[in-house]
C-alpha cells in the first residue's frame, strides 16, 4: 500500500484491475485505492507477472502492507529492478516478494523460432500471438517488445485485441462499450479512458463531461461507424436537449455522507498539523493584470470555447514557473530539513462540490505551454471532483496554489499542506481603480497572497516570489 | 429555439456540471457562480456543453449577460 499523500495512514483496497498471471509494467495501473480524501489509481512500481493478490477487495491495510507479489521474469532477476514503492514499506516486504523465483507459468525452452526475451514471449502470449511467426528485428533477430506490439496491431480484425490502459479496459466493461470500436487516441493508438468516456457521451447522446475535451483547436476525434447511434464528434446535436441528466442526480448517499465526513477528518488532521508544526508568516501584494486579462480576451475571441482559457490558468503558470526562480517556496521539509525539488510540481487545491477539498499535482507545470496547462487543469479538476485521481497526483504536489477568490473572496491566506514548504492564494480577478502617475483608471486586478514556512525562508524572498509572479503576468504571451 | 426547449437545454447542462443542484427548487434569479457555486471551470464546461448540444457558442464578450439561470435561458432563445 503506498502512500498516497503525507497524511495517509491506511487504504482500503477497492480493485483489483490485475489478476494473477497478468503481466504488469512498471507505471501500469493496478489497483484501485481508497484513501480518507478520494479514489485513486495504483500503479505498479515494477515489472513482472502477477504471482498473488495478497490483499483481499475492501480490506483496509497500513501503509507499507505489501499488496500483491509480483515475480520478475528470469531474464530480469538479477537486473536491477524497478524502486522499492515509495512508501514507508518495510525493507523486508518490498524486497521479499520481488526475489521470489519466477514461477512464470512458461513453456520452457526456446528451441525454435528467433531468439526472444522472456518477459516479450511472456507478452506475446499474453496478447494472443505467436512469437514464432513475428519477424524480428532487435539483435541477432530476436523477437522485441515492438515486434510483438506490431504484430498485434497488424492483425487483422482480431477481437479484443486493443491497446489500452488497464483502467480504460474496465471502464470500458463497466459502460458497456466495445473496446475495439473506440478510436484510441493514446500512445500507438492506444484506447484512453478518456477515448472511453468519449464513446460513452456520444452513445448516448449526454453532453460531454470530464476530461474528454478534445485538445483546443482540433475538432473531436471521429467515432467510428459503430453501433453507437448518435456518435456525435463536434458536430451540432441533434434537434432537442441532450439526454437528461437525472440519472446521475439523487440524493446523497450515505456512503457518500460518510465520505464527507472522514475528508473532513482528514483535512482536519492535516490542517492542525501543519499549523501546530510549521510558523507560517503572510504577504500580500495586488496585480495589475490589465495586460494579462487583455491578451486572454483577444486570444480567447478567436477560439472555439473548449479551447478557452480563463485567468487560472494565466495565474497558475506565472506561479509555477516563479518557484524556479525562488527555490525556497518549492519542496519539502522533513526531518533532515528542508529539500528544494528541481520540478515543480503545482498543487492544485479543488473544491469539491459535495463539501472538502483535495489538491492534487499538475506535474512540471512550469514547464507546460500554457493551453496544455488549462488542458490539464480543466482534466484534474474534473477527475478531482469524479473522484478519480493517481497516486502520484496526490502525493507529488511541491508547492500549492488556491484559487478560492474565483467564487468571490478578495483574498485567501492559505494553510500550507506539509511537508510543502508555501502556498499561493489568488482572489477575485476583478476590476478596481488604479493609480498610475498622477492618473486613476480602471483595471483588472487581483490580490496574490504567499503563506510561506519560516523556517526555510522569510519575508524577503517570499516578496520576491510575489513580485516574479506579478512581472510574470506582465508579459502573458511568454507564459 | 422557443423558451421551453431553451429551459431544458440549460437544465440538461447544469445537470451535467453540477449533478448535485437541484435545479427543480432553484429560483431562475439564481446566478450561476454565486449561487450555484459554479467556479470559472466549471462556467466554461456549461458553456461548452450548452454549444455542443445546441450549437449556441457563446462569446467571451457576452458572459455577463448569462450570469444567470434565466438570463442564459433568454441568451438560448435569442439566439438559437
Amino acid at each position: 500500500m503506498p502512500s498516497l499523500g503525507a497524511d495517509m495512514e491506511h487504504g482500503k483496497l477497492v480493485e483489483w484491475l490485475v489478476k494473477p498471471g497478468d503481466y504488469v509494467r512498471r507505471g501500469d495501473l493496478v489497483a484501485v485505492v481508497d484513501t480518507d480524501k478520494t479514489v485513486m489509481d495504483v500503479e505498479s512500481f515494477q515489472e513482472g507477472v502477477v504471482a498473488d493478490l495478497l490483499v483481499g477487495i475492501g480490506e483496509t491495510v497500513p501503509v507499507g502492507t505489501p499488496l500483491a507479489v509480483i515475480t520478475q521474469t528470469p531474464a530480469e532477476v538479477g537486473a536491477p529492478v524497478g524502486e522499492a514503492p515509495p512508501a514507508r514499506a518495510p525493507a523486508k516486504a518490498a524486497a521479499g516478494p520481488a526475489q521470489v523465483p519466477a514461477q512464470v507459468p512458461e513453456a520452457p525452452g526456446p528451441s525454435q523460432g528467433p531468439p526472444i526475451a522472456p518477459p516479450v514471449r511472456h507478452l506475446a502470449h499474453r496478447l494472443g500471438v505467436d512469437p514464432g511467426r513475428i519477424r524480428g528485428t532487435g539483435k541477432d533477430g530476436a523477437v522485441t517488445r515492438a515486434d510483438v506490439e506490431h504484430a498485434v496491431a497488424a492483425r487483422p480484425g482480431t477481437a479484443g485485441r486493443v491497446r489500452s490502459s488497464p483502467l480504460a479496459r474496465r471502464l470500458a466493461a463497466e459502460l458497456g462499450i466495445e473496446l475495439s470500436a473506440v478510436a484510441g487516441t493514446g500512445p500507438d493508438g492506444a484506447v484512453t479512458v478518456a477515448d472511453v468516456q468519449r464513446a460513452a457521451a456520444g452513445e448516448g447522446g449526454a453532453p460531454a463531461r470530464g476530461p474528454e475535451m478534445p485538445a483546443p483547436g482540433l475538432p473531436s476525434p471521429e467515432l467510428p461507424l459503430t453501433e453507437l447511434p448518435l456518435a456525435e464528434s463536434g458536430a451540432p446535436a441533434p434537434e432537442g436537449p441532450p439526454a437528461p441528466a437525472a440519472a446521475i442526480k439523487g440524493k446523497p448517499s450515505s456512503e457518500a455522507r460518510e465520505r464527507v465526513a472522514s475528508l473532513r477528518r482528514a483535512i482536519g488532521a492535516l490542517m492542525t498539523r501543519s499549523k501546530q508544526t510549521i510558523p507560517h508568516y503572510y504577504l500580500s501584494t495586488t496585480m495589475d493584470l490589465r495586460t494579462a486579462v487583455g491578451w486572454m480576451q483577444a486570444v480567447n475571441a478567436h477560439r472555439p470555447v473548449a479551447g478557452r482559457l480563463v485567468p487560472s490558468a494565466l495565474l497558475l503558470k506565472a506561479a509555477a514557473l516563479a518557484a524556479r526562480d525562488v527555490p525556497e517556496v518549492n519542496g519539502f521539509y522533513d526531518d533532515g530539513g528542508f529539500r528544494p525539488s528541481a520540478a515543480v510540481h503545482l498543487g492544485v487545491a479543488v473544491a469539491l462540490r459535495q463539501g472538502g477539498l483535495v489538491a492534487p499535482a499538475i506535474h512540471d507545470a512550469d514547464t507546460l505551454d500554457l493551453d496544455v496547462l488549462m488542458e490539464q487543469l480543466r482534466d484534474l479538476v474534473s477527475r478531482a471532483r469524479a473522484g478519480r485521481l493517481q497516486r502520484a497526483e496526490m502525493a507529488d504536489p511541491t508547492l500549492t496554489v488556491t484559487n478560492l477568490g474565483d467564487l468571490g473572496v478578495d483574498s485567501v491566506y492559505g494553510v500550507i499542506y506539509p511537508p510543502q514548504v508555501a502556498m499561493v492564494g489568488f482572489g477575485r480577478v476583478m476590476e478596481q481603480p488604479w493609480a498610475q502617475n498622477g492618473l486613476l483608471g480602471v483595471r483588472h486586478a487581483v490580490i496574490a497572497t504567499l503563506s510561506a514556512d519560516h523556517r526555510v525562508s522569510d519575508g524577503l524572498r517570499g516578496g520576491r516570489y510575489l513580485a516574479r509572479i506579478n512581472e510574470l503576468l506582465q508579459e502573458p504571451e511568454h507564459l | 429555439m422557443n423558451e421551453h426547449d431553451a429551459r431544458a437545454a440549460v437544465h440538461a447542462a447544469i445537470g451535467a456540471v453540477a449533478p448535485d443542484v437541484d435545479l427543480d427548487a432553484v429560483n431562475e434569479d439564481a446566478r450561476l457562480r454565486q449561487d450555484l457555486e459554479l467556479d470559472s471551470l466549471d462556467f466554461l464546461r456549461l458553456v461548452e456543453t450548452i454549444d455542443t448540444a445546441t450549437g449556441v457558442d457563446i462569446p467571451e464578450r457576452d458572459y455577463p449577460a448569462v450570469a444567470t439561470v434565466k438570463g442564459l435561458i433568454g441568451y438560448l432563445a435569442a439566439h438559437g
